[in-house]
């Protein structure tokens, strides 16, 4: 019990088969209970969010013969946020012959997530991860080829065997595609019933289980209750907790937050990644910040000047002995391919020192002409053609003449719903899959892992797992005078009413542009327990400021974006306060995570194994001044013992 | 039409940065701020969309709208601003069009039947580079729908080809090859799009660069495709 948070039982029972990791989940596949096919269009999936894991996992439970229900807030599936995605897919091919298989990709995704991940999740993720391939080549994922034409594959984030497959700069966009093309055969089946531009606003559960959703119409603003046999999550991270991420502008966490809310409990909420390779911002005006993909990593150089009265001088004016190629002299073995977390770090304390460059000392250089002169322009271009064409159209600078700059920003969350090997939330019947839960990446997610996990989840994982949950269904149909359904709906009216009504002299964008520098000062890269305890303030008199003064102009029943855009932030408020509440908790640095108490004498992380192995799975307290309640599930390494990741 | 008077912007903000900094002034005066569809911000998942001066995604090639930064503009320039306009895209709210038709196009076969579990081992079929490429940069469409906007005929060619060209390049792709550029083909017609008389100006607002060249592949697929067919 402290100011902030109470402590609850531990999470006894995570559901993963004990036994040899190799086979935990064939075996969990075989005492999966089956859905007599006959039954199954008998049976209806809520599926919200149609990206990587919710597109694969509707078009899967389609094929199945399940009935979907598909919603997503962009105008079509095919605009989730998982098209954003550059790099790379992960996948233990072993297509090199370089010594690579699942159990090194498990032991690498343990090890990257800085032994903070369910070692039984992770072997199954590296296990699945061939079948992926394999799917998004038959459904005509264009990945890249080589001259006999076989797949390709490069080395990528932090390891040391080529596993990662890619379709240029734009791996994320054709996987999504593949996933999108394979919904819309089903929906034209009649299979998937899919509702674009419908935001789920509140969880409805009847009698204990998960039983459907509240959704809004944008277009008419209709609020309607959906009821079905089970509700999957698929809903994306909560980087835009911070305002400026590389995330879409539309993504929030008011779907898993509402869950929540609910019952549902969130894990490890302040696990955040910052990616180092973004283009810094220009200016106040910045809305969203863009990524460079980090395969750039594999052959620029990053540096920054030795001296900070360097930093104004144009790049091509600073000798090469007045460089300082921090990475390479800091990592020698790893250099510039250290994982996300050590070059974010990295690049943040140099800027720290005074030397950063561009606008604001907040960016450092990644240099090509290296790679340029060893490979020829031809070669980088064919290689980073699209990423350097990228960056010079929001810059107006030419990358191929002067060196880019970069700086970190928020880019994934590894934090989410805790759910258990059957990714299955607390809330029976709640399932949850991709980003938006928190299993597979620890502390610190590993380069091109995003990808293989939403498409894991959606693909193989929940299809097997949900099928074992509904094989004591049809459940008994809900009367749409529920009053459970009848109260879910009534919240979200109210809560509109109260947005509307507020009519006060502030907007929406002003209250998340300061939560998020709120956020980014103290609970970014590096968070100490006072400036946390100042955050927690910070954001409690702000929203308090925000329910007065909001002004949200229109009214409800018509296309409003800043009527949608005051549910997200407004939830954005708890689940910031939650995160510093989790980080304050966590003192000790890990993954992402730079805790200032917490350092060896070289100031370098400092993990404390000893007090901090566990998932911290929070409940979700009532009333005003309830504290969030602390629930740990403790983690066992049998395979991959615990070290202190080394990159040296 | 409206006009606005916008200011203080800096040549580094992105076009629809200009938009949100003049709508953060209307809902602070009290006015109606405007709508727009917009998501990712980085020309990637297809959703902004306006018709800039007269040109689909502005005056930029190869750039949309959320790519185009107010350094391409003069101070004091009077831009104009315009939803898609085409009878399949309507208007739901200023610069907020419905493109529900595209997804129709896809469902009628802009996709390989695979279901989840069937494929075969990834390395079983190899893909001539060649093909692997050109089927790439065919895919790189976003479905923004530019070139709808663009085309007098209101036409969809340019999407339906671009999709046609690559799903039919894979050899994953052949078995559905017939059928499906003929439903796409009519799907594209039921929807309500024009039809197209090779103007060419889908190709030079497309903000991925889709060759027009796609159109005559498709024209030349739905042939083989109907012979085939008797």
């Amino acid at each position: 019990m402290t100011e902030f948070w109470t402590e609850g039982d531990p999470i006894a029972d995570t559901a993963a088969p004990d036994g040899p990791i190799e086979t935990r989940w064939e075996r969990r596949k075989f005492s999966a209970k089956l859905v007599n096919p006959a039954n199954r269009r008998k049976l209806t999936v809520i599926v919200v969010g149609t990206g990587l894991a919710g597109g694969s996992a509707a078009a899967t439970l389609a094929e199945a013969g399940y009935h979907v229900k598909s919603y997503c807030y962009q105008d079509s599936p095919r605009r989730a946020h998982s098209i954003a995605a550059q790099g790379g897919i992960n996948a233990a091919k072993n297509y090199r012959n370089d010594g690579d298989s699942i159990y090194r990709l498990f032991y690498d995704t343990v090890k990257g997530g800085d032994f903070r991940a369910r070692e039984s999740n992770v072997y199954r993720l590296a296990s699945v991860s061939v079948n992926i391939i394999d799917q998004c080549v038959a459904q005509g994922v264009p990945f890249a080829r080589e001259y006999g034409g076989l797949l390709d594959n490069r080395s990528f984030g932090g390891t040391q065997v080529s596993r990662t497959f890619y379709a240029r700069g734009q791996t994320g966009q054709q996987l999504l595609l593949g996933a999108y093309q394979a919904m819309e055969r089903q929906i034209g089946l009649g299979n998937i019933e899919m509702n674009a531009r419908h935001e789920m606003l509140e969880l409805i559960i009847v009698d204990g289980k998960a039983r459907g959703i509240v959704v809004r119409d944008m277009i008419t603003g209709e609020i309607t209750t959906e009821m079905a046999d089970a509700v999957v999550l698929a809903s994306g991270g909560y980087g835009n907790v911070f305002f400026l991420s590389t995330n879409a502008k539309g993504c929030n966490v008011t779907a898993s937050w509402r869950a929540h809310r609910k019952g549902a409990l969130f894990a490890n909420p302040c696990y955040t990644q910052i990616h180092p390779t973004c283009i810094p911002e220009s200016g106040t005006h910045q809305s969203k910040l863009t990524l460079m993909s980090e395969s750039l990593r594999n052959d620029g150089r990053v540096w920054v000047p030795k001296r900070a009265e360097d930093c104004k001088k144009p790049a091509g004016e600073i000798a090469e002995e007045d460089r300082d190629y921090y990475l390479e002299r800091i990592y020698p073995s790893f250099g510039n391919l250290v994982p996300r977390d050590i070059a974010s770090r990295a690049a943040k304390n140099v800027c720290d020192e005074g030397r950063g460059v561009g606008p604001g000392g907040l960016g450092v250089y990644l240099d090509f002409a290296d790679a340029i002169k060893r490979l020829g322009r031809k070669a980088v271009e064919a290689k980073y053609g699209n990423l350097f064409e990228m960056y010079q159209r929001i810059t107006g600078e030419d990358p191929y003449e002067t060196p880019m700059r970069i700086y970190p920003a928020v880019h994934y969350t590894m934090g989410g719903l805790w759910v258990d090997y059957d990714l299955q939330s607390t809330i029976p019947g709640l399932f949850v899959v991709g980003e938006a839960n928190f299993s597979d990446h620890g502390a610190n997610r590993l380069g091109a892992s995003a990808l293989m996990q939403g498409l894991g989840d959606g693909y193989f994982v929940l299809p097997t797992t949900l099928g074992n949950y509904l094989a004591a269904g049809p459940f008994e149909k809900v009367a749409p005078d529920h009053e459970a359904v009848v109260e879910a709906r009534k919240a979200v009216e109210d809560r509109i009413a109260k947005f509307l009504s507020i009519n006060g002299d502030r907007t929406v964008d002003s209250f998340h542009r300061e939560l998020g520098h709120i956020m980014w000062e103290y609970c970014g890269m590096e968070r100490t327990e006072e400036g946390l305890t100042k955050a927690i303030g910070l954001i409690r008199s702000l929203r308090e400021e925000f329910w007065t003064r909001v002004k949200v102009p229109g009214h409800g029943e018509q296309l409003n974006q800043n009527l949608e855009k005051a549910g997200r932030v407004a939830d954005f408020f708890e689940l910031a306060e939650l995160m510093c509440i989790d980080a304050l908790h966590r003192r000790e640095s890990c993954g992402g995570h730079f805790r200032a108490e917490s350092q060896t004498p070289d100031g370098e992380a400092l993990r404390h194994d000893d007090q901090f192995s566990y998932v911290a799975a929070w409940e979700y307290a009532t009333g005003e001044a309830a504290k969030p309640i602390l629930h740990k599930e403790q983690l066992e390494f049998e395979y991959v013992h615990p070290s202190t990741r080394s990159y040296k | 039409m409206v006009t606005y008077d916008v200011k203080d912007i800096s040549p580094d903000a992105s076009f629809l940065e200009m938009l949100d900094v003049l709508n953060e002034k209307l809902i602070l005066d009290g006015d109606d701020p405007i709508a727009f569809d917009h998501d990712c911000r980085e020309g990637i998942c297809g959703m902004c969309s306006m018709v800039i001066d007269g040109v689909a995604h502005g005056p930029e090639k190869a750039t949309t709208t959320c790519q185009l930064h107010m350094r391409h503009f003069s101070d004091g320039d009077v831009i104009d601003v315009e939803p898609w306009r085409a009878a399949a895209f309507p208007v739901i709210k200023d610069l907020v069009v419905d493109r529900t038709a595209f997804d129709k196009i896809i469902q009628a076969g802009g996709y390989i039947t695979a279901p989840t579990g069937a494929a075969p081992e990834a390395h079983a079929t190899p893909v001539p580079k060649k093909d692997a490429d050109l089927a790439f940069e065919a895919a790189t469409c976003i479905g923004c729908g530019a070139c709808v906007a663009a085309c007098p005929n209101g036409s969809s060619m340019l999407f339906t080809a671009a999709k046609v060209a690559h799903l039919g390049l894979m050899p994953q792709g052949q078995p559905e090859r017939d059928t499906r550029v003929i439903d796409m083909l009519q799907a594209q017609d039921d929807a309500g799009f024009g039809g197209c008389t090779n103007m060419g100006e889908c190709a030079q607002v497309c903000p991925k660069g889709i060759p027009l060249h796609l159109i005559g592949r498709l024209n030349s697929d739905y042939r083989k495709a109907l012979r085939n067919k008797g």
